[in-house]
């Protein structure tokens, strides 16, 4: 898998746990949706924890885990399947202020959507890190100098451009 | 500064009535056709996969159709300037066949451009303020309005305002650009529904309650397609204010629980269906009472400047009634019978709204030719301060017409073949391209309105026949709107025939319904058969003043039924 965040490939300081897996005493680790209940009781300090969420999860699922939570990943099925631009914006909107990760097959085209429900980061397969090379990642990131809608993350707001134009 | 400096009113192909792009809209709509010329050289150079560009290129009106791609223009709420219209001839001439098909959805389509030139063909777009952004995919799409807006009698306020409003906030949406499937919505502001608003995701009624203020009565979950529903009221009187973030909540409680299993199942109104529309209002309010609201605190003066550029022109105060046109209508019965069918009263004394049929005889439903475009560019800036509409009956409209003018202007349309006197007649046939363009089709659409139309040539016929809807689909998916015609035909495949599904007693407007089948499915030669069958049934059944639908309402599916099986028994077609 390649990671992308501010329009690089990066390393990806997070692993993701098996669920077999033991739970270690330290580092920063990503757990299943399934195995968030154990893995918040067993936290030690030293330990950052994420979790991979399905784009169908509920926000009240993981709203009293997410002030202890450093990372949510959202799963993207197919790069078509929108519902993880819902999920993002509403774990936004709930507060949380970790890293939000969306992973799956999502195009370069994709990055201003993503960015601006609230991403910080993309994972996306090798075959696709090659063929979408970082120029393409910052090019699509850099596409549109302001956007319109309110309430989003963007480089530029078109209403607030307009206000101050006619002051 | 005012809208409508007069100067500029006066100028030839300046923009009177509508929206203008400031610079900021203007920068975006290029950075949209930079974005996709980008794509477009992604797509051919490997970058993106055929399946991964799709998308995309839907989002910008680009199909891959039967023979050739298809690009689909905008035309937001159907508005048109001259300089507009001519732009779309242009492109026509240079990049495509020299003509155009105008749709159902108020959209212009050309149905042979080149991958590689569609970019410059945006570009081309953008130097008059148009694009062809979310004229397709799973998105939110070009917001529809009633055409006669802003010149209605029975109109509350102009929705091209809303319209525009909605168009701004839709266009690439990050959260709303992936959803399970398109998403449709239209806006009327009067009291009669031009716009088929039941017949679309969301439609939106402009309503003014008992304290004077303005809001939307909200209905969600129509369409037709291979499930017609009609929608249904989600909220009674939603004010102003909260429109946008109002339809938030409705896209997100869509966007997260709309059916992704099954691509037919994937409309709102399948959610809709399901759920219950009590469940999902109840999602919907929810989502809205826990929705940060102060984002939109600015809505109200956007909207006030959006809704600047809707602003009347500058008419001239005319008696009611034009001694002129009177005379002429005396002299010449064909423009008396014009006028009489094409042409609608306007709320200002002495104009008159007037529709051009893009329905000739035999002709294909909504195709225009650039010189008809230009004629009609031509037209609209000499009699009606520069502005065209589009109406999803495929036709186009000169809203500001001086009733003193429509002799001048009657003669220019005969000239350019451009006034057939049959707006709203049984030859003013809705029709999708069908099996003659289209890759979805499963039988042709165009041939039989071409056939229907020669059927009853007789424009006198028509006339005694009155006001009748009569709508094609090439297939299930209900592009030429079957389902809400008085007289629906659906062209299906049995048994690799093409075969003619017609139903009755559909109806578009707020007492909005769907076609009954009236019996087996006929081939494509008995088709005009049947509807004169049909038509003979109603002529021989009509009371005083009854139109086709109210005739078939009052007698009911059964005996129309018979009438058609009856003639059946004597060996005729069924």
């Amino acid at each position: 898998m390649a990671l992308i965040s501010d329009g690089r490939f990066v390393e990806d300081g997070w692993r993701r746990l098996a669920d077999e897996e033991d739970l270690p005493k330290s580092g920063r680790i990503i757990v299943s949706l399934a195995r968030l209940p154990h893995a918040l009781e067993k936290l030690t300090p030293e330990t950052s924890l994420g979790v991979l969420a399905p784009n169908t999860t509920e926000i009240d699922a993981l709203a009293t885990a997410l002030p202890r939570l450093g990372l949510i990943s959202i799963a993207f099925p197919a790069f078509a399947d929108g519902r993880g631009f819902s999920l993002a914006r509403l774990l936004r909107s709930a507060g949380f202020t970790g890293e939000l990760r969306a992973s799956g097959r999502l195009l370069a085209d994709q990055y201003t959507h993503a960015l601006g429900c609230g991403f910080d980061a993309i994972e996306i397969p090798d075959d696709l890190a090659a063929r979408q090379d970082e120029t393409q990642w910052r090019a699509a990131r850099d596409a549109y100098s302001r956007t319109y809608q309110r309430g989003y993350i963007s480089r530029g707001s078109i209403l607030d451009a307009r206000r101050k134009a006619a002051q | 500064m005012s809208v409508h400096d007069l100067s500029a009113a006066a100028r030839p192909n300046a923009p009177t009535t509508t929206y203008r792009y400031d610079e900021f809209d203007a920068d975006f709509v290029r950075e949209r056709v930079a974005e996709f010329r980008e794509q477009v050289r992604r797509r051919l150079e490997g970058s993106l996969t055929e399946d991964e560009f799709r998308p995309f290129r839907l989002m910008n009106g680009l199909y891959l159709q039967l023979h050739a791609y298809m690009l689909r223009v905008a035309i937001p709420y159907g508005t048109l300037t001259a300089r507009q219209m001519r732009c779309l001839a242009d492109i026509a001439d240079r990049w495509d066949r020299g003509y155009g098909h105008f749709t159902t959805r108020q959209n212009l389509q050309y149905n042979w451009p080149k991958l590689i030139d569609t970019p410059d063909i945006l570009d081309a777009l953008a130097d008059v303020e148009m694009h062809a952004i979310q004229t397709s995919g799973n998105c939110i799409r070009n917001v529809t309005a009633d055409h006669f807006a802003g010149v209605a009698a029975d109109e509350i306020e102009d929705p091209r305002a809303t319209a525009e409003f909605l168009r701004q906030w839709s266009s690439l949406h990050p959260e709303f650009s992936f959803l399970p499937r398109k998403f449709k919505i239209a806006v009327t502001g009067a009291t009669h529904d031009r716009a088929a608003i039941l017949a679309h995701d969301i439609g939106l009624r402009i309503l003014k309650n008992d304290a004077g203020d303005i809001g939307y009565q909200v209905m969600v979950g129509g369409g037709l397609g291979r499930s017609p529903f009609i929608g249904k009221i989600i909220r009674d009187f939603l004010p102003r204010a909260d429109l946008l973030a109002y339809l938030e909540a409705i896209m997100r409680v869509y966007n997260r629980y709309g059916r992704r299993d099954n691509k037919y199942k994937a409309r709102i109104k399948i959610l809709v269906h399901e759920k219950g529309i009590e469940a999902i209002r109840d999602a919907v309010e929810k989502e809205f009472a826990s929705m940060d609201r102060s984002v939109f605190s600015h809505d109200p003066e956007e909207f006030t400047r959006i809704a600047a550029y809707f602003a009347p022109p500058p008419y001239e105060s005319l008696p009611a009634v034009s001694a002129t046109l009177r005379a002429a209508r005396n002299d010449n019965p064909a423009l008396d019978n014009f006028v009489a069918v094409n042409v609608s009263p306007h709320r200002e004394p002495g104009y008159a709204i007037v529709t051009v049929s893009l329905k000739p005889i035999g002709g294909i439903p909504g195709d225009a030719t650039s010189a008809q475009m230009r004629t009609l560019a031509d037209a609209s800036e000499r009699f009606g301060f520069g502005e065209l509409r589009v109406s999803h009956e495929q036709n186009i409209i000169l809203p500001h017409v001086k009733q003193d003018d429509l002799p001048a202007l009657w003669r220019i349309l005969d000239a350019a073949g451009l006034a057939t006197a049959n707006a709203g007649l049984i030859s003013d046939i809705i029709s999708c391209p069908g099996l003659d363009y289209c890759s979805l089709a499963t039988a042709r659409s165009i041939p039989i309105a071409q056939e229907i139309s020669k059927r009853f040539s007789d424009m006198s016929r028509q006339r005694r026949i009155g006001k009748l809807g009569v709508k094609i689909s090439g297939c299930i998916n209900a592009c030429g709107h079957h389902h809400i015609g008085a007289i629906g035909i659906l062209g299906l495949e049995k048994k690799g025939q093409e075969s003619y599904q017609i139903t009755l007693g559909g109806d578009p407007t707020f007492s909005a319904a769907i076609g009954e089948i009236v019996g087996p499915g006929v081939g494509a030669e008995q088709v005009p058969d049947v509807i004169e069958h049909l038509v003979d049934f109603y002529l021989a059944e009509r009371e005083e003043k009854e139109t086709f639908i109210d005739t078939w309402r009052r007698v009911g599916h059964a005996r129309f039924k018979d009438a058609l099986r009856r003639e059946g028994e004597d060996g005729a077609y069924i």
